[in-house]
């Protein structure tokens, strides 16, 4: 028998359908009574009873939430070495005290008995306690032979967006010391295709404004994005512009929580952004709503894009996106006639088969109603995860090296000058051949989305030597990646396995082995101490709230101790101190600072970072400087690019590009990236740049020659002429170049249009493609995919998966459109915020959302257990909740399961005693999910998809 | 002398559950799986018109707990909280039938023991007769912020300051100020 505690429901039935009180109702995880039984005795108390009986004198910290890319300053109270409590930090520029569900139990994470306590290993189906030097020696043991048999690309380094600046920038070269690309990180699955896109469109690819300054916009469109659930603080900043008279258009397939607070809600159908966009621009066009003196000055092929505008006819619009004609037109009236106006775009539009052009119609779109580069403007592109915009800053990714310098010759030269090591050294430990043509230093590696087909995938196929043997998860849940059956094949067929994570995570526990697993426990961001950037790109200092619980270890500390292994520490840390094994985080800052000059991080240094760390109330919340004090006329945490060095005391780039500000006080204009001219056209910006430019006119980017023609070359010191020679401004590691560029107000990157037509992708402008698996094949015809391709080191399939689901009429017997996304109480793959108890309990079931009319049709109601089949196969059982949030035809799952797959629940280890099962498991929504990959950038399609839903 | 008042504010919660989460993390020495003293209700839930409001004790003037309770385990402080004493409550379970807010929590693990003594939210105040900031004080009633010179933790960390506590005078200052700003007829309760 069950009991359920319905006595303190707040009379759900009379108030409506609520999601939660639906799933507190349904089934066998009632609230309160029936879970606590279920738990085991006394499982969440142990945990508690540690903290209650803390005592003594209260330390205060200063740390940042480990959860979303806002940035949320947090108070951690700290007694005899515990964290036991937590205190608003009302004075936060970001988040003023607030905090959502996840932030809000912080806590929790520095002391949960779910983590893994000791490095283990999985032997004769066995788990087993290692000690740390016998963990790092096997598997440093197990690289060295696989690094003599296959090469070094056969191990495979998965890293995390969680990692501190520091950890990040010293995970990257540590697959640079190790000799491989094969390194990557959850960037890839979140914003690479904004990365791509956004960056080929005017120069850099991070968020151009900030979250502060969204209180300034008179319009705000959200398209893909719900800041109500993935980014809550987020919204505090949407509804104080809201209240302050902006008007908000939510363009989204479901009735999301964010369009809950909208004025306006497009209900496209999933994988129409661009049709949806180009719908927007034609009533722009047509009505003359368009900004055409900054078009003039500051936009590259424009002609291009009023072309392709003209075919998305109203009704062809309406036809593809499924948004009414009227609506549309609405929307683009307001956005013309309130500006400026921002956009806010976050996973909705990025993880699609064309997710590159996805970015850049967004891009474009504010591009031609002449809202960039103002305040209340931008494009406001939320990162998902703390860490993402620092991460991909450093460079942890498959074709980047830190600073986004790429993986070409010139870029390890530049980076072996900033190591100082001798270039041969560093490409020393690279293989020397050539696969299917390709150099494997200079070739992008394996990505994140994809490492199981390198591990899969029939070896002739790939741009490497062997299949990946070794991998590393190192703070990712592989639970977050599409095609989780094959996920499961991977990590079966992989020689070792190796997680390095607070959690056993998916990949310790989905597999089918009985040996070759170790899980070596990572300490979490509050256990140690480093830097953070957030999604706005500013830097924040984590000061160090615990010692690392039980017997886990700094990131950097693992990595030192295996570097020391594998015989390449002393390279790794050359000009960085280590202490106890552990690099030091300043020293780190202090390199990658040196070295990353392309996107501005030569103002930053560890002093600055925490003076603005420890005077967070010094900074306005309106506009993110201060006023006075020691930081007096910077902005808060000195958004890059922050030009110069650290003594010139450049107050950072709060809103990029924009032309009304001094370049030494945050100004700029959009950057010369591409050249000066394409097909004889200059691409150089017109009679415009940055307030106070000596040049007020398009430039491009400053090297040693351009100050000579312009006569400035004896304005360097003696000094700098040395280190100047032959650079350009983002590879003179003596930054004459920039501080001359700066003296003469000019931006060192040099004044560009923006452009719209990006002629290195496979798509010169942003072009609808019907998503491989679209419910829509009346439509394949007009808006074909592209053919399959080879992308980097591995074949990806398009034309032929499209072809399949006409000829093999996947269509009809997947009827069902499926998306996916977050849940407020969750995070990523949910491993750690599904072991907080204070947050599982507020979700129970893994659950997938479907309109009151595709449910009926099937005999299905409300809370029923049903099983939910991807168009490839992909089996799981979950329960149904029965809302018209979902459109009919729709339907919609959360993405933070793991644990039960096909039905059937997977096996978590004990470590010290007690079970690192999570207190919710539930099926993988990715186990259901399809093949999908953006040509650019490798991006997974995880919003597009279709699927079946049965009755269970 | 102040009289503790919570609001909450419609049109910015977001139904993210950091009060919820606030209340369990600062009272976690007194709570257990399955009881939360806070809780976010949604209305039209997916449709338009949807609306979420965090609801707990209100701390009534007049509360109707107390009139009901037969054995007299409530009061009220000097500043209007309403506290109960749990070494006096019998969990017979009448102040949930008198409460308007489904206020009363009853936390009995085993299924056929009776309800156990009733929880609720104490304004993050502690209890009636136990030392403030005392071991027996977390046990039995969680924080005491009061004590302490702030104020509850659900309303401290609300993501959007849409929950308001305080001092009934200053939260309606607060919520006057931004019914003038958003200029909505309806004192920002309608759209």
């Amino acid at each position: 028998m069950k009991l359920t505690q319905k006595s303190t429901e707040v009379k759900a039935g009379a108030l409506g359908l609520s999601r939660r009180q639906f799933l507190k109702n349904a089934g066998v995880t009632t609230g309160g009574i029936a879970a606590a039984s279920m738990l085991g005795t006394g499982m969440v108390k142990k945990a508690e009873a540690a903290t209650a009986t803390a005592s003594g004198p209260v330390e205060v910290k200063r740390t940042i939430c480990s959860h979303c890319a806002v940035g949320c300053g947090v108070y951690a109270e700290v007694q005899n070495g515990v964290w036991t409590g937590q205190e608003p930090a009302f004075d936060h520029p970001f988040n003023g005290g607030g905090h959502c569900a996840k932030g809000a139990g912080l806590r929790y994470h520095t002391h949960s008995h779910k983590r893994v306590k000791y490095p283990m290993k999985l032997e004769g189906g066995k788990w087993k306690k290692l000690s740390w030097e016998t963990a790092i020696a096997e598997i440093g043991d197990k690289m060295e032979e696989i690094r003599q048999t296959s090469g070094p690309d056969s191990v495979y380094f998965m890293g995390s967006a969680k990692f501190s600046n520091e950890a990040a920038y010293m995970y990257r070269k540590l697959a640079a010391m190790w000799g491989t690309n094969n390194v990557d990180h959850s960037a890839r699955i979140c914003h690479s295709t904004t990365v791509a896109g956004v960056a080929n469109t005017w120069g850099y690819g991070a968020q151009t404004n900030s979250f502060n300054d969204i209180r300034n916009a008179k319009n705000i469109f959200l398209i893909g994005a719900n800041p109500a659930e993935a980014h809550p603080v987020a919204m505090q900043h949407i509804l104080t512009a809201k209240e302050r008279g902006a008007t908000i258009t939510v363009a989204d397939p479901r009735f999301s929580r964010t369009a809950a607070h909208a004025d306006v809600h497009l209900p496209l159908r999933p994988g129409t952004d661009i049709p949806l966009v180009y719908g927007l621009m034609w009533h722009i066009f047509e009505n003359g709503w368009e900004d055409k003196e900054f078009i003039n000055a500051r936009v590259w092929g424009v002609e291009k894009i009023r072309e392709e505008a003209k075919r998305w006819t109203p009704e062809e619009v309406e036809n593809v996106t499924g948004v009414s004609r009227d609506a549309v037109y609405a929307a683009a009236k307001h956005m013309a006639q309130h500006r400026p106006g921002t956009v806010i775009w976050c996973m909705g539009g990025t993880q699609h088969t064309v997710g590159n052009g996805n970015t850049r119609v967004y891009s474009i779109l504010q591009l031609v109603l002449g809202n960039m580069g103002v305040q209340g403007g931008g494009t406001n592109i939320f990162r998902g995860h703390d860490n993402v915009q620092g991460a991909t800053d450093m460079g942890l990714l498959f074709d980047n090296l830190p600073g986004y310098y790429g993986v070409a010759t010139g870029a390890w030269q530049h980076w072996s000058r900033v190591w100082e090591l001798p270039f041969e050294q560093v490409k020393g430990r690279f293989d020397q051949n050539q696969y299917l043509g390709r150099d494997p230093m200079t070739t992008p590696g394996m990505p994140c989305s994809r490492w199981h087909d390198g591990v899969l995938e029939d070896k002739t196929k790939l741009a490497q030597k062997d299949n990946l043997r070794l991998a590393f998860f190192w703070g990712q849940s592989v639970n977050t990646e599409t095609r989780q059956m094959e996920v499961r094949d991977a990590l079966d067929k992989l020689e070792t396995v190796v997680v390095v994570d607070p959690y056993p995570t998916i990949a310790g526990v989905a597999h089918r082995r009985s040996d070759g697993v170790y899980l070596l426990p990572a300490a979490t961001v509050f256990e140690g101490e480093g830097s953070v950037n957030n999604s706005g790109r500013s830097v924040q200092w984590r000061q160090q709230v615990v010692e690392p619980m039980f017997e886990s270890k700094d990131d950097l500390e693992i990595m030192y101790r295996l570097a020391k292994h594998v015989g390449i520490a002393d390279a790794w840390t050359k000009n960085i101190a280590v202490i106890d094994n552990k690099p030091s985080p300043d020293d780190i800052m202090r390199e990658y600072a040196r070295g990353m000059r392309s996107i501005g991080f030569t103002g930053w240094s560890p002093e600055r970072v925490k003076a603005h760390t420890m005077n967070w109330g010094d900074f306005s919340r309106e506009t993110l400087e201060a006023p006075g004090g020691i930081n007096k006329g910077e902005t808060y945490g000195l958004p890059w690019p922050c030009w110069g060095t650290p003594e010139q005391k450049h107050p950072g780039t709060q809103i990029l590009y924009r032309t009304d500000r001094n370049v030494n006080q945050g100004g700029g204009n959009f950057r010369a990236r591409f050249g000066v001219e394409y097909e004889g056209e200059s691409i150089l910006a017109d009679n415009s740049a940055s307030k106070d430019a000596e040049i007020q006119d398009g430039f491009p980017q400053f090297d040693d020659q351009l100050l000579k023609q312009l006569g400035w070359w004896d304005e360097l010191t003696d000094e700098e002429k040395k280190l100047a020679e032959g650079r350009t401004w983002s590879t003179d590691l003596g930054g004459g170049i920039v501080r001359v560029a700066l003296a003469h107000n000019m931006i060192p990157y040099g004044n560009a249009k923006a452009r719209c037509r990006v002629w290195t992708f496979p798509d010169e402008i942003p072009t609808h493609r019907e998503p491989l698996y679209t419910p829509r094949r009346d439509l394949i015809a007009k808006y074909p995919t592209h053919d399959d391709m080879q992308v980097h080191r591995l074949p990806t399939l398009f034309k032929s998966i499209q072809d399949k689901v006409i000829s093999d009429n996947l269509d009809k017997k997947y009827p069902l459109a499926v998306t996916s996304g977050r849940l407020v109480e969750y995070e990523g793959g949910g491993e750690e915020s599904r072991s907080n108890p204070w947050l599982a309990e507020l979700q129970q079931e893994m659950f997938v959302e479907i309109n009151p009319a595709d449910a009926t049709d099937r005999g299905i109601r409300n809370g029923d257990d049903v099983w939910l089949e991807g168009a490839e196969g992909g089996r799981i059982l979950i329960k149904a909740l029965v809302t018209p949030r979902v459109l009919p035809g729709q339907t919609w799952m959360p993405f933070h399961f793991a644990g039960v797959m096909h039905g059937e629940e997977l096996q978590y280890p004990e470590s010290d005693g007690v079970s690192t099962k999570p207190y919710v498991v539930g099926e993988s929504a990715n186990t259901a999910l399809t093949y999908g990959y953006d040509p650019v950038t490798q991006m997974q399609e995880t919003k597009a998809s279709l699927c079946q839903i049965e009755k269970a | 002398m102040a009289t503790m008042k919570f609001m909450c504010d419609t049109k910015r919660c977001i139904e993210c559950n950091g009060c919820v989460v606030a209340c369990k993390n600062e009272n976690e020495t007194a709570l257990e799986w399955g009881i939360q003293r806070r809780r976010v209700v949604t209305i039209n839930d997916g449709q338009p018109g949807e609306a979420s409001i965090s609801v707990a004790c209100m701390h009534c003037d007049d509360a109707p707990c107390m009139k009901v309770c037969p054995a007299n385990v409530f009061s009220k402080t000097e500043d209007g909280i309403v506290l109960h004493d749990k070494d006096r409550c019998i969990g017979c379970g009448y102040c949930l039938y008198a409460c308007p807010f489904g206020a009363p929590q009853f936390p009995k693990k085993s299924a056929f023991g009776g309800k156990g003594k009733m929880d609720k939210c104490t304004f993050c105040a502690g209890g009636p007769n136990t030392e403030a900031g005392s071991a027996e004080e977390k046990a039995k009633y969680g924080a005491n912020r009061i004590a302490e010179g702030k104020l509850p933790m659900c309303a401290e960390l609300c993501a959007t300051k849409a929950l308001l506590a305080g001092d009934a005078g200053m939260v309606s200052d607060i919520y006057r100020e931004r019914v003038v700003g958003r200029g909505h007829p309806a004192a920002g309760w309608e759209k």
